[in-house]
């Protein structure tokens, strides 16, 4: 009986190839994350030691520096068609939206920018269903219009791992191969794997990431942990969501769908 | 300010291995049933009650457990479920996967895209309203998909005061509808959701219930095994080419794949044996790939292996068909009709279908069903699907896995199915024969090629008769009647062909001949290319019609359109023969020159005699008979 990691990195890699076959062209979101660094291993190995399609970041210049030390290093080692995003200032948002999600929005616009410039039918991205309630709607392929806008009310049925494939012209779709997998589930798997990761999630003077977001809108939590072990004994018993450190959940009971109904991951 | 959108997460690492979709009417209370079953165990992060209150407050109501999965605005503004959510609960044993199905009629689609990932379901029933249109139809699809462990949780206990007796009515109804399905509830089990009672814990006010409470019924169902004691099944799902090696991958659905395995690949009906089992990452390469596993595999021969195509071993293949039949759950927004054009998509394989025929239509209230000319949203039917290609396939009671399809119109997914072989032979062994005759050509296209492709022979139905005796009109019958069979067909009549490729030619007698002649040339082409041309001309002269038999060869069958003088005349449906009796049209066969009717025709139809739809009946009885493949054509 395959393990429980195994199952999980089956149907990744499964979904992973089933984008490849059906839809061209193809890039993957690189958020520098412990999620996409999970995402960009599952897909060398589900093409043996290659990524046959661009990896992109959206670049905000607001991460820490360690995320881009991390960034440089990995795509110069694994060989990465990378494109690094820069996305419009935070002046040309949504003035009406909340501080933070007008922050986070110029994300949603840089990969407007960049679907267009590059003209990718679909974007695979490292979202999680356990991590926020709107995500844990999402389908596998998930359709998006062209101005990148996500219509929760009419997705397209997923029966068995039958996913729709063909669009009209001007519409895209994302691929989230790790929706069913769980925040423990991608630690188990990293220290298995021995997947690189970016050192902020590890505790220092009592304080890690255990979400990693832009430096303006991120905040660390209170934490020992400084090893996988650690952190995957921490959150067996953590009660606190794993957002709780993303400040634009919180400005709003529907901030965060309003982000993402527009196209925010 | 409410903090409103975090997630229940599992807190301890245990496998949640279990997958269950909770379904039943609108408003019978599914959302609060799991939002207070996750409190209850307590599957919710810190501050998410408090949360809640904040939420159901600012609306001005009582405590909403919904709350925690309808996460849209739209759905907490009109406390509706849309769309299906997935939540992790606790529970004594496991961390097990909640899907939320909505329960509208107009959201079916979704809570179909939920149950089809689950390993169990349970079924809630309002103990007031009972079971209800919607209660009906989720288990019917239920069943459909193949789900075999329910529970069931009669809700709202509270509103019929806790009352044992309008309980054991409930749950008797809902257990006779279950048995007439085939399915058997583990435990029907009476609940209020909103106060808690009989989830988690125990209720004190039904101590007359005895079973379980939900929670310990959750804990007994199991996740679906591994199907590795089915006979192998990998569909391939792409071939790379990244370096010198061509890797073959895919997942193996059923059964263990192991190198150095001698496999064959369907349709294509050839083997090869796997060299190597590709592996990238730490850790060594495995021997051995079992069911749920994803695989690359390289093979000793260069086979063309394409996306689509089938391994398995030779000894447990699967069925090879141009033809079969399938249970549909039909969420088009337009009617499904006979004769439908749409694309199967079956494992990896994609595939040009028609539908046949429409062979029942089920009514998921009484379980009945009957004949139905379309299939209408949210429709269960049985079809009979035809496709041009040879399919790998298994019968769903065999195979789950590659017994399962969608079909999709231009951009949507617009039904689910299982599929059955009743009425349908297996073609695998008449394939291989006719391979091995024609070895050869084997790499060339050929009549045979053709055939099996489209699922009859080329023809040319050469239909010859009086004018009057009904030869256009049973030649486009038959045209669409063939049409809506599956089959490849077209008619050649005197207005395609007079007014372009015959647009040279007049009416005197040397003219007709040419014009026959070229017909004759064109239908055996036609014929050659795979089709079954329908021609519809008097062609009145033996000598032409012998002369197209020798073009058409085998291909060639000649029917006789018969039908009295008299009854033409008096029919005369375009006023020749009225012109031809007054003498404006001075040479008119019947009247001022001979017609000669064939001496052996291979079927001759009486419309003097006989309805124009009992003549029909005896074209498509020939048809199926000579032209068709049939099915006595593999014992």
């Amino acid at each position: 009986m395959p393990s429980h990691l195994d199952q999980l990195e089956a149907r990744s890699i499964y979904i992973l190839r089933e984008a490849f076959a059906c839809i061209e062209p193809l890039g993957m979101l690189w958020s520098i994350g412990k999620d996409s660094n999970a995402l960009l291993w599952l897909a060398r190995k589900a093409f043996f030691g290659r990524v046959p399609f661009p990896v992109i970041q959206l670049d905000t210049g607001m991460e820490l520096p360690e995320v881009y030390e991390f960034r440089d290093r990995i795509a110069r080692d694994w060989n990465l068609d990378l494109v690094v995003e820069q996305c419009p200032p935070e002046e040309e948002m949504d003035p009406t939206l909340p501080p933070a999600s007008r922050s986070a929005a110029r994300k949603t616009a840089g990969l407007k920018n960049v679907t267009e410039r590059l003209g990718f039918r679909g974007l695979i991205a490292g979202i999680r269903r356990d991590e926020q309630a709107t995500r844990a709607k999402e389908r596998v392929f998930s359709p998006r219009s062209s101005d990148n806008a996500w219509d929760v009310r009419e997705q397209p049925p997923e029966l068995w791992d039958q996913y729709k494939t063909e669009f009209p012209d001007g519409t895209h779709v994302r691929i989230h191969p790790l929706l069913h997998w769980t925040e423990l589930d991608i630690w188990r798997y990293s220290k298995r794997e021995e997947i690189p990761i970016v050192p902020l999630y590890f505790a220092r003077e009592g304080k890690r990431y255990r979400s990693l977001g832009e430096k303006n809108i991120t905040l660390p939590v209170d934490s020992t942990a400084s090893t996988i072990d650690e952190i995957i004994a921490e959150l067996s018993e953590t009660r606190t969501s794993e957002r709780a450190g993303r400040t634009m959940d919180h400005e709003a009971e529907d901030a965060f769908e309003r982000l993402r109904s527009s196209g925010y991951l | 300010m409410a903090e409103t959108t975090e997630q229940a997460q599992p807190t301890r690492f245990r496998p949640a291995d279990l997958r269950l979709v909770v379904v039943g009417h609108v408003d019978h209370g599914k959302s609060t049933l799991i939002g207070r079953l996750l409190h209850d165990t307590g599957s919710l992060p810190d501050g998410k009650l408090e949360e809640l209150k904040a939420v159901s407050e600012k609306r001005g109501m009582p405590l909403e457990w919904s709350f925690v999965l309808d996460a849209l605005q739209a759905e907490r503004d009109q406390a509706v479920t849309i769309d299906i959510t997935q939540i992790w609960l606790r529970t004594p044993r496991r961390d097990c996967v909640i899907i939320d199905a909505p329960g509208h009629r107009e959201f079916l689609r979704n809570m179909v895209s939920g149950a089809a990932s689950a390993d169990a379901a349970a079924l809630v029933v309002d103990a007031s309203e009972g079971m209800r249109e919607q209660s009906r139809r989720h288990a019917y699809l239920l069943n459909l998909l193949g789900l075999r462990q329910v529970v069931v949780a009669v809700n709202k206990m509270d509103l019929v005061d806790h009352d044992a007796a309008r309980f054991d009515e409930v749950r008797r109804s809902v257990e006779d509808f279950l048995r007439d399905l085939g399915l058997r509830a583990s435990a029907v089990v009476p609940v209020s959701a909103r106060h808690g009672e009989n989830l988690a814990g125990r209720a004190a006010a039904m101590p007359w219930y005895e079973g379980p409470t939900l929670l310990e019924a959750l804990d007994r169902f199991e996740p679906s095994a591994a199907p590795v004691d089915r006979p192998l099944r990998l569909p391939i799902q792409d071939v790379y080419k990244f370096d010198h090696r061509r890797i073959l991958v895919g997942r193996v659905e059923t059964g263990v794949l192991r190198a150095g395995d001698q496999i064959l690949f369907s349709p294509a009906n050839r083997t090869a044996r796997i060299a190597t089992i590709e592996h990238w990452g730490p850790g060594e390469a495995p021997v051995e790939v079992k069911a749920g596993q994803t695989v690359g595999i390289t093979l000793d021969e260069p086979l063309f292996v394409e996306r689509g195509d089938v391994a398995s071993h030779a000894d447990h293949a699967p069925v090879l068909t141009n033809v079969f039949r399938a249970s549909l759950f039909w969420i088009g927004r337009k009617p499904l009709l006979p004769g439908q054009a749409l694309t199967l998509k079956l494992g990896t394989d994609r595939a040009a279908v028609t539908v046949q025929s429409i062979d029942r239509v089920v009514d998921t209230q009484t379980l009945g069903g009957g004949d139905a000319d379309q299939v209408r949203t949210n429709e269960v039917c049985e079809v009979t699907l035809r496709s041009r290609e040879m399919l790998a396939l298994d019968e769903h009671s065999a195979n789950p896995a590659t017994g399962r399809c969608v079909l999709v119109d231009g951009f949507d997914t617009v039904a689910a199915g299982v599929i059955n072989m009743r009425g349908y032979p297996d073609q695998r062994q008449l394939l291989t024969v006719k391979s091995t005759n024609i070895q050869e050509v084997d790499h060339l296209l050929n009549a045979t090629a053709r055939a099996w492709r489209n699922g009859h022979h080329g023809a040319v139905i050469w239909f010859t008769g009086l004018s009057g005796a009904g030869k256009s009109t049973l030649a486009m019958r038959a045209e669409q009647r063939l049409f809506q069979r599956g089959f490849q067909t077209y008619v050649l009549d005197g207005d395609n062909v007079r007014h372009g490729l015959n647009s040279d030619l007049g009416f005197a007698p040397a003219d007709r001949a040419e014009n026959i002649r070229r017909v004759g040339e064109v239908a055996s082409l036609f014929a050659n290319a795979g089709l079954i041309v329908i021609t519809s001309f008097i062609s009145p002269y033996r000598a032409d019609r012998e002369r197209v038999r020798k073009a058409a060869g085998s291909a060639f069958h000649e029917i006789y359109i018969k039908a009295d003088l008299s009854v033409c005349e008096q029919r005369d449906p375009k006023g020749l023969y009225r012109k031809a009796r007054a003498g404006v049209i001075p040479e008119f066969t019947g009247i001022s020159a001979p017609y000669e009717p064939p001496e052996s025709p291979e079927l001759v139809v009486d419309t003097s005699r006989r309805s124009v739809e009992e003549c029909l009946e005896d074209i498509m009885t020939y048809v199926e008979a000579h032209i068709a493949l049939r099915t006595s054509d593999v014992a």
